[in-house]
């Protein structure tokens, strides 16, 4: 009973947030609006989604699972919606996450370092990718899909000789925390709003977010008008690169072992989906970024919902790309305009 | 009696968020007639332009196309009803031959295949009914060709799909005066074979030269059809303007030029120079003064300004400021030391079209606080609102995205963005290209007012009447070099002109 009840006013909530957003012409709209297209779709044809229980102090139930796996990628999709807001694209995430993820497991086995000291120098290897990307784009002007495709495709190698071939496993209980500690919800979700919180308070506290937008609109133009370009672009492979670190971090103790091969793989694909979805331009311009988490939220909601229906894993990228597809396309100007205009033309075409 | 008339426009509607850019509009071309259509900046000619080839679904109204009612869905289905457009920015593709964009949608095919010497032909024949055949290399690269041949080729385009309506939308903004003529015969001839032109431009001596009618528009209404032989010049300014003519006349007189020998020198320019740009060049920039760039285009006017500004660094010379030498090798350092600068290419260079307004006029002063400062919310709204009021920037709101203002407006925005930040220094090149008379005339009087408040100005523009009117002091330049620099009352048009052509 009480569970109906909670559904209720859970249902009630996210309907008036729908509202809410599609009366101010948020781009949120669309993402949640697919998320929630979803959720209904559980509630009517997924026994137990709803069904979330309290064990030692921890929540467990679907929508946690889902929430708990797109850390990840949400992570990822905060720095990404940075990288792409300011007319760029960072392709080496998903390579970065596993030299950090490699970085910590050798430090803390092979090194026996303390865990704080194995997340730190994880943390600044992330720091180290994006200084190279950063410099490479900003600097030596190389465009931002070539410029990562190096890391991205050379990253893994570098994950290899950091852990000399070797898939190493760790049990130290600070690490398993990282991606597996739960604070009455999980830790990876907990890391997400820090990082979530992290980035609002430094693109919206300052003017920076401002400036990326200016850049990634008119680069002509924002630098005319005195901004710093070059800085702006290098800063924002440095934050991508510092958040894939964070999300390597998490890959790695979850799995409690660095694979250098497996973690993070085509996960840069992932959150530059979820940034899309969540509306950012891939030409640049506007950062969106709340929507993006959604988006990423969206597309492991989408993944669990499948394996909960049993799709064979086979085909399951079909209705998923198919759902991806009708987001981006609501996002898309050209559409949205084409749909408000229907009636119009619809009257012209009947007094013809 | 009268013919048919060729198209009718009758009571088109068209609102955008916020704007209602039509309001009952009605428009009518004959056959064989060229009419021309005026208007401000966002009076609402390119709207009415655009709802005519199908680019927006119009929201109300009737159009009919020698009596027969249209609804264009794109400007590829307008062709199809005979209505041909050449844009302001050449809609062509650059990459590919000019006989490739003649035909480009419609081209011969056999099974599948497209017939390339089909295609050249047909392209020759277009040209040749322009006589224009031995000029135009229909093989070339289109990216290789002038904006004038490529306009060319956008007509000969409309001529090979039969268009019975030729629109040309500021089609001589980019062509020198040789360029234009050819364009205007080319007008000429297309009227004798009955094709209504509708043509739009600022240049009032082109609408007189070769338009039949003008119709004018203000606010997104009409304001009334005209014969071209029967308005007179300042009558259609003061029509286009919504004043009266006495007001318009005002307007354009010469500024009275209030020179006093000894102004304090804020800028000292000396022997600054950059290879491939300009030579070494010296110059003083006065307090309380505009010093007016006069020359041919290409004569190294913006690449002053740019050098200056530090677009591009200076590879010899130095700035003296306050009596200290330094070097601007960036915007941004020419922004701490106080300079501001317009640009000549207001899209490519000068708004971030997908930000507000507010935005827009923040930003410099932003990026001299630097990214830490973040102006704050009730500031910045302060600061716009001020400036929109001040310069009487039309637009519903400070929010509206600059992309979606018409082109005096985006000007002013971009002025204001340099005000904000109190430069003592501002340089304006070609701050009213592409702008209404109107806004043109408000872009003066604020130059004046900056200048009597103190500000030093360097004002770059092709118009030499526009130098003329508002300079204390001129350099006259050419290929690259200073040749000449003119002060008080020995400013004028033809003293310009003589050193020039010496
Ligand atoms: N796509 C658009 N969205 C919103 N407003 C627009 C759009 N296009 C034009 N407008 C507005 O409509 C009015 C008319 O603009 P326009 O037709 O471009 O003027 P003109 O070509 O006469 O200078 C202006 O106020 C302009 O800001
Ligand atoms: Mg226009």
């Amino acid at each position: 009973m009480t569970r109906i009840a909670a559904i209720a006013v859970f249902w009630t909530c996210l309907l008036a947030v729908l509202y809410l957003l599609r009366r101010q012409r948020n781009v949120a709209f669309w993402p949640l609006l697919a998320l929630s297209a979803i959720l209904l779709f559980n509630l009517f044809f997924t026994p137990h989604f709803y069904n979330l229980e309290m064990r030692g102090g921890h929540l467990y139930g679907v929508p946690i699972d889902i929430i708990n796996h797109a850390s990840k990628v949400a992570v990822l999709s905060l720095g990404m919606t940075l990288v792409i807001g300011a007319g760029g694209i960072d392709l080496s995430v998903g390579a970065v996450m596993a030299i950090a993820g490699a970085t910590m497991a050798h430090l803390n086995i092979e090194a026996g370092m303390a865990p704080g000291y194995c997340i730190l120098a994880a943390l600044a290897t992330g720091l180290l990718a994006g200084m190279w990307n950063g410099f490479l784009v900003a600097i030596m002007e190389i465009p931002p899909m070539v410029a990562t495709i190096i890391l991205m495709v050379s990253g893994r190698g570098v994950a290899q000789l950091i852990t000399s071939g070797q898939i190493i496993n760790f049990n130290n209980p600070v690490l398993n925390f990282i991606g597996n500690g739960f604070i009455l919800i999980p830790f990876p979700f907990i890391l997400t709003l820090v990082v979530f919180g992290v980035t609002y308070g430094v693109t919206r506290g300052t003017a920076l977010g401002f400036m990326i937008e200016a850049v990634g609109d008119n680069e002509v133009a924002a630098r005319r008008a005195g901004l710093s370009a070059k800085t702006i672009k290098f800063l924002v492979y440095v934050f991508a690169g510092l958040c894939a670190a964070v999300a390597g971090l998490v890959h790695t103790s979850n799995i409690r072992s660095a694979d250098a091969n497996n973690i993070g793989l085509y996960l840069e694909l992932d959150a530059i989906m979820a940034v899309v979805i969540g509306g950012t331009a891939m030409t640049g311009g506007r950062l969106y970024l709340a929507s993006s988490v959604i988006g990423a939220i969206l597309i492991q909601a989408l993944t669990t919902t499948m394996y909960a229906k049993d799709v064979s894993p086979v085909v399951a990228p079909v209705p998923k790309a198919l759902v991806i597809l009708a987001v981006c396309l609501l996002q898309s100007e050209r559409v949205r305009r084409y749909l408000a205009d229907r009636p119009n033309r619809a009257q012209g075409r009947g007094n013809e | 009696m009268r013919q048919e008339p060729l198209l009718t426009m009758r009571g088109i509607e068209k609102s955008f968020p916020g704007v209602r850019a039509l309001k009952d509009v009605d428009f009518t071309l004959r056959s064989g007639q060229i009419h021309a259509l005026m208007g401000e900046n966002g009076a609402g000619k390119s709207t009415l332009i655009k709802v005519l080839t199908g680019v927006y679904p119009r929201d109300g109204g009737d159009m009919a196309m020698e009596g027969t009612r249209i609804f264009p869905s794109s400007p590829r289905d307008a062709e199809k009803f005979g209505i041909s457009t050449v844009y302001q920015e050449v809609n062509l593709i650059p990459h590919l031959t000019v006989a490739e964009n003649i035909c480009l949608g419609r081209e011969d095919r056999a099974a599948g295949i497209i017939r390339w010497k089909k295609v050249r032909e047909r392209a020759r024949k277009a040209l040749a009914r322009l006589e224009l055949d031995d000029g135009i290399d229909v093989e070339a690269q289109l990216s290789d060709c002038s904006i004038a041949v490529q306009q060319m080729v956008a007509i000969a385009r409309a001529l090979d799909i039969d268009a019975k309506v030729l629109i040309l939308d500021e089609p001589t903004s980019s062509l020198d005066e040789a360029e234009s003529d050819e364009l205007f015969s080319i007008m000429a001839r297309l009227k004798k074979r009955g094709m209504g032109i509708i043509f739009v431009t600022h240049f009032l001596d082109q609408v007189y030269r070769v338009s039949d009618a003008i119709t004018v528009l203000r606010n997104g209404q009409l304001v009334g059809e005209y014969s071209a032989a029967e308005l007179p010049r300042l009558e259609l300014v003061a029509r286009m303007m919504g004043k009266r003519a006495e007001e318009v006349k005002r307007l354009e007189k010469r500024a009275a030029v209030t020179t006093k020998s000894g102004r304090k020198t804020v800028i000292s320019v000396r022997r600054l120079a950059r290879k491939g740009s300009i030579n070494p060049i010296d110059f003083d920039l006065n307090e309380g003064e505009v010093l007016g760039l006069a020359g041919l285009l290409g004569s190294g006017r913006s690449e002053t300004a740019e050098v200056l500004f530090g677009v591009d660094a200076a590879d010899a010379g130095e700035i003296e400021i306050d009596g200290r030498a330094t070097k601007v090798d960036s915007p941004a350092k020419a922004m701490r030391l106080g300079f501001g600068m317009l640009t000549e290419d207001r899209k490519y260079s000068g708004i971030i079209p997908n930000l507000s307004i507010k935005e827009n006029i923040i930003l410099a002063m932003q990026a001299k606080l630097g990214p830490l400062k973040k102006i704050p919310p009730r500031q910045a709204n302060e600061i716009a609102d001020g400036f929109i009021k001040a310069l009487d920037i039309r637009t519903p709101s400070r929010e509206q995205l600059v992309k979606n203002l018409s082109g005096g407006n985006q000007q002013k925005v971009i002025i204001a963005r340099w005000l904000a930040i109190h430069p003592r220094l501002l340089i304006l090149d070609e701050p009213t290209r592409g702008i209404d008379v109107g806004t043109r005339a408000e872009i003066e009087e604020l130059i004046r007012k900056l200048r009597d408040e103190g500000m030093s100005l360097l004002l770059i523009s092709s118009e030499l009447d526009e130098v003329v009117r508002n300079s204390q002091r001129v350099l006259v330049l050419r290929d690259r070099n200073k040749i000449a620099e003119l002060a008080g009352e020995d400013i004028s048009e033809q003293r310009i002109l003589h050193t020039i052509a010496q």
